[in-house]
């Protein structure tokens, strides 16, 4: 025991001796391996190789080259903390957590340390109130607008009245799957539909009894909000039991080629929210291609490039590098830390001619943040799976959520979490 | 009769059929308990390892590809053929054996004659081991399988017993399921004619009785243990093959395991039918729990409820409902 | 020659049965006590290195907690010989009992404190552990770790479904409060390392203290009793009942105060089917019996091996030599199940069986006999 103590000791005093200087350093909890290794890989690849293109392509972020520190999670809590006492002494400028369970974990440990966190698509949704969570970003959009926008999608199909249809909700039996229920509740009274909830255990192998009800319950539509195996799981007994695939829609965690793919050919018409683009159908691919693939520079091995998670991994890094840009613009200076890395977070402008100029026309909303709003407009899509091409089809465009109705229920929750912890207003 | 009574009859036989899936994993916990008494924790890996190994021979996978490519710089990635079903499921077979020898070879000989929770705990290092050794093999990322089996609602049933009641829209049953039920009475039944029929077996069956004695009479308890892993690993072969073809081959599969230990609580730890027995029973009682309960109390009850079953019968019989009767003495 | 057994004489009955009978083991406690709380908190409170809070949060919290929760999980299974695989929700328990009681506005009293939290979390648990010890009365071996797996889900699917237990808070997560021991902020992000590593540390050598004097008096020589054989003890007058519902409220009091500490102090926000799964349970389990079934000692060197080895081992390959993550990854699963293996093959009775061994060599070292 006390060679491994000393041993350990030796090894971190040398690890932690080592700062990365002159770089700007983005540390990336990933999660290769683990009962989610499946869909960690294609978002960590992602997230990689967008910084390899920059660095290749443009020699870094206003010239200065940025720096991956890739730390494996596994999906798990304890080692995401270590994973984050290893690299905010580094220079970190921004956390990805990955997980809601991290997230959870780094909301005030990385508000104490004045590190921005970017929780895209998850996490704690009220965070989008900046005023109570200066640190955290959740900017494009959040569960509750996930859940806004597959009732506004269901309206729309049904002509804007859905009255009296039934909607059941299956959802992960954890905090993340219990996120939509309190909007679904909300917007369930407002537009009149029925909501039935349907809780699946973790991991979601077997979940037989959840689908004979919905057979025999037969309602309208059915939202899923999955995760890991409850995804190809639930398709698939979707695909069984004959439930028409297009009334069927997914959160865009239940949206990926690893949980359409297994149920084969039935799965066609699928739905899956998202808030980026899908596909390979956009000129970056060409760079990327070009100064990531040709150069044997990819993170991994290469064969995840336009998945939907792996586009999702791009989108992040890509956000991340435009808000270092945005930094470099506000101070005047190159090399940001990450209290000015905060700073070009909340003043993100991300315009159609950005997005253009990047190669990536329209591949995400149009949208600013503010100090108020750490959340973005809210807008999302909808994407449809084809199996026969094998490929997601955007059969909506970003289009808004219903904000009237989510904004109070961000500023309730977030004004518990500021009493109880006793935080101030920010933005003043 | 009224369409939910005949619901209720298709839970319970959807139930059953889910219950012989568990069965499926019960069975090479029973196998290996049984002939010598380790509590194999490893056995829910060993069905990953064998699912990753079988889609990996059938799709021509280079195995260790990614820590070849990440050590010399080459993108290795397939060999570039199919391997047909049968041939990929017996060549995946020849890897669980081999699996079974190495294991007696240095782990199992090196234990002889240890407490119960040592091997256990041996297998729970195994299982570690092989966790990640399978994963550096074949990679994490999810897999499909397909080994032919047909999936989704049989059709026929459906449509011929739709006009049984009003409101009632035919019996659901999946074909994959009664393909599994079907594998699995197979499989019971030859297991049981292999134990009581083959000399093998009958060493088996005298192992498992009393090794010592085994032993006296000439019968090699390595040859035994090797035989006994390599059957535990035939079954752990097709339960990975029946779920995997299910959900797809990831890490998940080998959380199946949790699902096997209340089925081999109530079979008993030694018992080949109480292991089907027991899943059917498991299976309609969990099921049964969440079509009546369940919407009462918010649902997702079956992980816990088909341990608390499985406790019930317990306090009434605290060796299984087939497990062979505990004698103490001082 | 190194460790002396032999001139040590004693002239009191306190004297020998005092917890170190031995001087030499008694002046290297001290000094390990000596470094444990004075050294160590020093060097974190400088801040030596740099590494303050990575040493504290990733590494003497989790293995602090873990030690105390493995003393706890060790008088039920290396001493009571009763196979418990509900661990983790027993910690969940813990984890949240302290939640409620710290939210809990008391009449009168107001805040409470956090020590207090801490006693009544284990004492919750210890009730909850009373409750699912009953079945051990029928049940026993594997079945009955079987058997405890069911306290395992029911807890965590409880914790889950009613939102009572996490305040009706939008997702189902709690976090902790900020809250002071002694002057001291011990909980929240705030909190200096050097607070908490010796709140954590205190609590644990009580732990210990307490264990160790449980276990070598009446009570821990009835579990002994019932572990060697239970029928036997029974004929010689050992009540079962008393003495199996005892060892589960002890054990699970330790893990109960592991749970609330774990939850409080180490992660400062959980969610029950993440923080306190199923393989909570198996990992503490994995600690004891690699520690050292039966000892206490065994207990806090299972819990460093279990902590500090993934991080050793990751720290090397990923910070040293370089590795893709995921491959370090997975060696590290290799390599941790290929140590445990080993380690049984070697010394089948633990890491505290080992250093029996070493310590009989070093009696005689270097003479062979």
């Amino acid at each position: 025991m006390k060679l491994t103590k000393l041993a350990a000791i030796a090894v971190a005093a040398v690890t932690a001796a080592s700062p990365v200087l002159a770089d700007l350093v983005f540390p990336a909890l990933s999660y290769r391996t683990g009962p989610y290794a499946a869909n960690g890989i294609p978002f960590a690849d992602g997230y990689a190789d967008y910084f390899t293109l920059v660095n290749e392509r443009d020699g870094g972020i206003g010239g200065v080259p940025a720096q991956l520190l890739e730390c494996e999670t596994g999906y798990n809590t304890e080692k995401g903390v270590e994973c984050y006492e290893s690299t905010k002494g580094q220079g970190s400028l921004v956390y990805q957590p990955l997980s809601t369970g991290i997230t959870y974990q780094l909301i005030p440990k990385a508000t104490a340390d004045g590190i921005p966190i970017h929780s895209m698509g998850y996490g704690r949704t009220s965070a989008a109130n900046g005023d109570v969570f200066g640190n955290i970003f959740n900017y494009p959009a959040n569960y509750w607008n996930g859940a806004s926008i597959a009732i506004n999608h269901l309206l729309e199909i049904n002509g804007g009245d859905i009255s009296g249809k039934s909607i059941t909700l299956i959802y992960h039996n954890s905090a993340y799957g219990k996120e939509p229920i309190r909007t679904l509740e909300v917007l369930a009274e407002k537009h009149g539909y029925d909501l039935t909830l349907l809780p699946v255990d973790h991991p979601g192998q077997e979940q037989k009894s959840q689908w004979l009800q919905i057979r025999r319950e037969r309602p309208d539509y059915v939202v899923m909000w999955g995760w890991g195996v409850m995804n190809p799981v639930a398709i698939q007994e979707a695909v069984n039991i004959r439930y028409p695939m297009e009334n069927f829609i997914g959160v865009w965690w239940s949206g990926s080629e690893n949980d359409v793919i297994p149920a084969g050919p039935g799965a066609t018409g699928y739905k899956a929210l998202t808030f980026h683009g899908v596909g390979d159908d956009y000129p970056v691919y060409d760079d990327i291609q070009k100064y990531v693939v040709d150069t044997g520079k990819t993170a991994g091995a290469g064969d995840q490039i336009g998945t939907v998670l792996y586009n999702r991994g791009m989108y992040a890094a890509m956000l991340a590098v435009e808000a270092v840009k945005t930094a470099q613009e506000i101070h005047g200076v190159a090399d940001i830390t990450p209290a000015m890395m905060r700073d070009g977070m909340e003043a993100l402008e991300m315009t159609e001619e950005k997005m253009t100029s990047l190669g990536l026309p329209n591949f995400g909303p149009a949208f600013s943040v503010s100090c108020e709003n750490h959340g973005g407009p809210g807008l999302g899509g909808v994407a449809q799976w084809d199996a026969e091409s094998g490929k997601w089809n955007m059969i909506s465009d970003y289009s808004p959520s219903d904000m009237d109705v989510i904004q109070a229920l961000i500023d309730e929750d977030s004004a518990a979490y500021a009493a109880e912890n006793g935080i101030e207003s920010q933005c003043n | 009769m009224s369409a939910d009574f005949f619901y209720t009859v298709e839970v319970i036989i959807n139930g059953l059929m889910t219950g012989v899936m568990y069965s499926l994993v019960a069975l090479g916990f029973v196998l290996i308990f049984k002939a010598s008494g380790v509590f194999n924790y490893a056995q829910g890996v060993m069905a990953l390892f064998a699912a990753m190994t079988l889609v990996g021979i059938q799709t021509g996978q280079v195995p260790f590809a990614h820590l070849i490519n990440t050590i010399f710089g080459t993108h290795l990635h397939k060999f570039g053929w199919e391997v047909p079903t049968l041939l990929a499921i017996l060549l995946a077979l020849g890897v669980m054996i081999l699996f079974a020898f190495i294991v007696e070879r240095y782990i199992l000989k090196h234990l002889v004659n240890q407490d119960p929770i040592i091997l256990f705990m041996a297998t729970i290092g195994l299982a570690y081991f092989m966790e990640g050794f399978g994963d550096l093999m074949w990679g994490s990322e999810i897999k499909n399988l397909d080994v032919g089996l047909p999936q989704g609602g049989n059709i026929w049933l459906e449509n011929a017993t739709s006009d049984w009641a009003d409101g009632f829209y035919g019996f659901y049953l999946d074909n994959l399921d009664m393909w599994a039920t079907a594998i699995a009475v197979v499989l019971v039944a030859s297991l049981i004619v292999f134990s009581n029929y083959t000399k093998t077996g009958r060493a088996l069956r005298a192992v498992a009785d009393d090794n010592q004695a085994a032993l006296s009479v000439g019968i090699s308890l390595r040859t035994i243990w090797v035989i006994v892993w390599s059957l535990a690993g035939f079954v752990a072969l097709v339960a990975g093959i029946m779920w995997g073809a299910k959900s797809g081959v990831q890490f998940s599969l080998s959380l199946i395991a949790l699902k096997a230990l209340p089925v081999l609580m109530l079979g008993g730890f030694t018992s080949i039918p109480g292991a089907i027995v027991g899943g059917m029973i498991i299976g309609v009682g969990e099921k049964l729990f969440e079509f009546a309960v369940g919407p009462y109390i918010g649902g997702a009850t079956e992980n816990w409820f088909a341990y608390v079953l499985a406790l019930l019968f317990l306090v009434f019989r605290p060796q299984g409902l087939f497990g062979e009767k505990i004698i103490e003495r001082v | 020659m190194f460790y002396r057994e032999s001139g040590d004489f004693k002239t009191t009955y306190a004297k020998d049965t005092q917890t170190f009978p031995i001087k030499l083991d008694r002046m290297g406690y001290y000094v390990i006590l000596a470094v444990a709380l004075i050294l160590v908190p020093i060097m974190l409170m400088k801040d030596v290195g740099g590494g303050a809070n990575y040493w504290t949060n990733a590494i003497f919290l989790p293995f602090l907690i873990w030690a105390v929760a493995s003393i706890g999980l060790n008088i039920l299974v290396g001493y009571c010989g009763q196979l418990s695989l509900g661990s983790g929700g027993f910690m969940a328990v813990g984890a949240y009992a302290s939640y409620k009681l710290m939210t809990w506005d008391v009449p009168f009293i107001g805040e409470l404190n956090f020590v207090v939290v801490v006693i009544l979390s284990g004492v919750i648990t210890a009730g909850v552990g009373i409750l699912f010890g009953l079945p051990s009365l029928r049940i026993k071996g594997f079945y009955l770790a079987v058997a405890t797996l069911a306290a395992q889900f029911f807890l965590v699917w409880l914790f889950n479904k009613v939102p009572w237990f996490y305040n009706y808070s939008a997702s189902g997560q709690i976090s902790v409060p900020t809250r002071s021991v002694l002057g001291f902020q011990v909980t929240g992000a705030t909190a200096a390392p050097e607070a908490k590593y010796l709140l954590c540390l205190v609590i644990l050598i009580v732990v210990a203290l307490v264990a160790r004097n449980l276990t070598r008096g009446r009570i821990g020589r009835s579990w002994m009793a019932i572990r060697d054989m239970d029928i036997a003890a029974e004929i010689i007058g050992v009540a079962p009942l008393k003495t199996k519902l005892s060892a589960f409220g002890v054990s699970s009091f330790f893990i109960g105060v592991a749970g609330a500490l774990f939850f409080a102090v180490y992660l400062g926000a959980a969610e029950v089917g993440e923080a306190f799964g199923i393989q909570k349970s198996f990992l503490l389990l994995f600690m004891v019996i690699i520690g050292g079934l039966g000892s206490i000692f065994g207990s806090i060197v299972g819990a460093a091996f279990m902590v500090l080895m993934p991080v050793l081992l990751k720290n090397i390959m990923v910070g040293h030599l370089n590795w893709a993550t995921d491959i370090a990854a997975h060696f590290e699963f290799v390599i941790v199940g290929a140590l445990i293996i080993l380690f049984l093959i070697l010394e089948p009775h633990g890491l505290a069986q080992l250093w029996r061994l070493l310590k009989d060599k070093l009696r005689l070292w270097p003479f062979p006999h």
